[in-house]
């Protein structure tokens, strides 16, 4: 049947509604796999802007150098030589198993991540006025304390909308660690194409990656707007908000604004 | 506040050349004279928002910015730098109020943050002082719901709450639209009344009439003449201070 058809309807119904139980884990490994690298490489890039940043001309440096190397070089090579070069530690968790190709894929995703999200902050950080940091200084505060309690709040506006973009890029970049071995949605999908020779197989898994993508795009509209609604109306720092916007419990609680019961 | 011979250039440009000037609990010192006279950069130097490249200042017989190794003065930690910076109340000429914290939240941040105050004693603090500089109704609203003169009120109140020892001004009414220029002036003037020490850089002279002990003119990166406000409005020696006070008033 399938020679005389350009799509089979069958192969896509089935996977995308009647998947196998398989399914589920391909597309937790994705998705857990997105979360953490894209919250290590906040972390990276956060530290690469207060480096680039810094009166330290050492550390201004570095972050230069690991900028230049991380985004001038392809990402499948770095996630080749991160995985080969070192020996990682598989983790296990119970039911839930980390494989060592996971763990090596997190760290080069991070890596990598972190370059582009330097910018990124950079930019939020520059965005806000000058004028804030001496203010913040003028009431005793330190460096640190500025940034954490006046500077980083005021940045996450301009930073969060660029971010919502990197997270949605990182979702589907997961699927070069099929390369390394990192059982994922793309691996399944591919796995399912050497067995039947059914190319149908990958255009079913690229409907959940469009399911994913899709989701994350309405997150990523309430959380915008969450942050705008708690600039005018609410005092939370940085780290509140990222956790309130987060919560599922209020997420769900709340309803999303696109339902139109806000 | 004790400021001697301190000298300040950016890159080529000499732009303190050395500014000597006393100023004892109590007193309200206006500092006037015409723009790029170095004037705004010597009191953003006593909070050390500027290095100073010689000389000392002392606040409240603390060595500001700097301590003493030896002979030489070494830049202090950015931790004693903070600790002096919360004796120093700083009013800016465009306010600097955190945004994304409500009239409240700018006056309680630091004292909270900071000095470690209870929250709840904090909120009486701040609710106090808003309500001294007469915000008391708008203790909830953001920076941005509020006009300019409102905004700088809640600057002098945030400034006020680490119970300063010294006040700076640096020109606080100068990016203020006219109409409201009056009632920041006239927290100004009770805060002067009350014995507040301030330093008060500004080009009003009907405030430095009525509320300045002494009135300190610069010109060039110098002070070139100082005197009670009388002096300087009925006789004024220096040449420079003339011709400057003839444009302004």
């Amino acid at each position: 049947m399938h020679g005389l058809v350009a799509v089979d309807l069958h192969v896509i119904w089935q996977q995308v509604f009647h998947p196998h139980p398989i399914l589920w884990h391909v597309l937790w490994a994705t998705v857990y796999i997105s979360v953490a690298s894209q919250a290590l490489g906040v972390l990276l890039g956060l530290l690469a802007a207060l480096a680039r940043m810094s009166r330290f001309a050492v550390l201004r440096w570095i972050s230069g150098i690991y900028v230049w190397i991380f985004r001038g070089t392809p990402l499948l090579v770095q996630i080749f030589y991160i995985y080969f070069a070192f020996s990682w530690p598989t983790l296990n968790f119970g039911i839930w198993t980390v494989s060592d190709a996971a763990i090596a894929g997190i760290v080069a995703l991070s890596i990598n991540e972190g370059a582009y999200m330097r910018e990124i902050i950079r930019a939020g950080i520059d965005s806000v006025d000058r004028g804030q940091m001496e203010a913040a200084k003028s009431v005793g505060m330190t460096y640190g304390k500025a940034m954490r309690r006046i500077i980083l709040p005021q940045a996450a506006r301009v930073i969060v909308p660029p971010l919502g973009n990197e997270f949605n890029n990182m979702m589907k970049n997961t699927s070069l660690l099929f390369t390394i071995g990192v059982f994922e949605l793309f691996a399944y999908s591919e796995q399912n194409y050497s067995q039947y020779f059914i190319a149908d197989y990958f255009l079913a898994i690229a409907i959940w990656y469009l399911f994913l993508t899709t989701v994350w795009t309405f997150i990523q509209l309430w959380i915008e707007r969450r942050l705008s609604v708690s600039d005018r109306g609410e005092e939370l720092s940085f780290w509140e908000r990222m956790i309130l916007a987060w919560d599922p419990r209020i997420m769900w609680g709340r309803g999303m604004p696109w339902w139109g019961n806000r | 506040m004790h400021a001697e011979d301190v000298h300040k250039s950016f890159g080529k440009l000499e732009v303190l050349k050395g500014v000597s000037l006393e100023v004892t609990k109590g007193e309200t010192v206006c500092i006037i004279g015409p723009s790029g006279s170095g004037k705004t950069t010597f009191i953003r130097c006593i909070n050390h928002l500027e290095k100073i490249d010689s000389g000392r200042i002392e606040v409240n017989g603390h060595l500001i910015g700097y301590r003493q190794s030896g002979d030489k003065l070494v830049e202090d930690s950015e931790r004693n730098i903070a600790r002096q910076r919360t004796e120093i109340g700083m009013v800016f000429q465009r306010f600097n109020l955190f945004p994304h914290k409500t009239a409240l939240g700018n006056v309680i941040e630091a004292p909270v943050h900071v000095l470690g105050t209870p929250k709840d004693q904090a909120v009486g603090l701040g609710t106090a002082l808003l309500g001294r500089v007469g915000l008391a109704d708008k203790v909830d609203v953001y920076p941005g719901k509020l006009s300019g003169g409102q905004q700088q009120r809640v600057a002098i109140a945030r400034a006020l709450a680490m119970g300063p020892a010294l006040m700076l001004f640096d020109e606080p009414t100068s990016a203020l639209d006219p109409e409201v220029i009056g009632e920041v002036l006239s927290v100004m003037e009770e805060l002067a009344a009350a014995g507040t020490t301030m330093i008060v850089v500004t080009h009003e002279m009907g405030f430095a009439r009525k509320a300045a002990n002494r009135v300190v003119m610069m010109d060039e990166g110098l002070i070139i003449e100082e005197g009670t406000p009388e002096h300087f409005f009925e006789a004024p020696r220096h040449t420079r201070t003339k011709q400057f006070l003839s444009k302004i008033l």
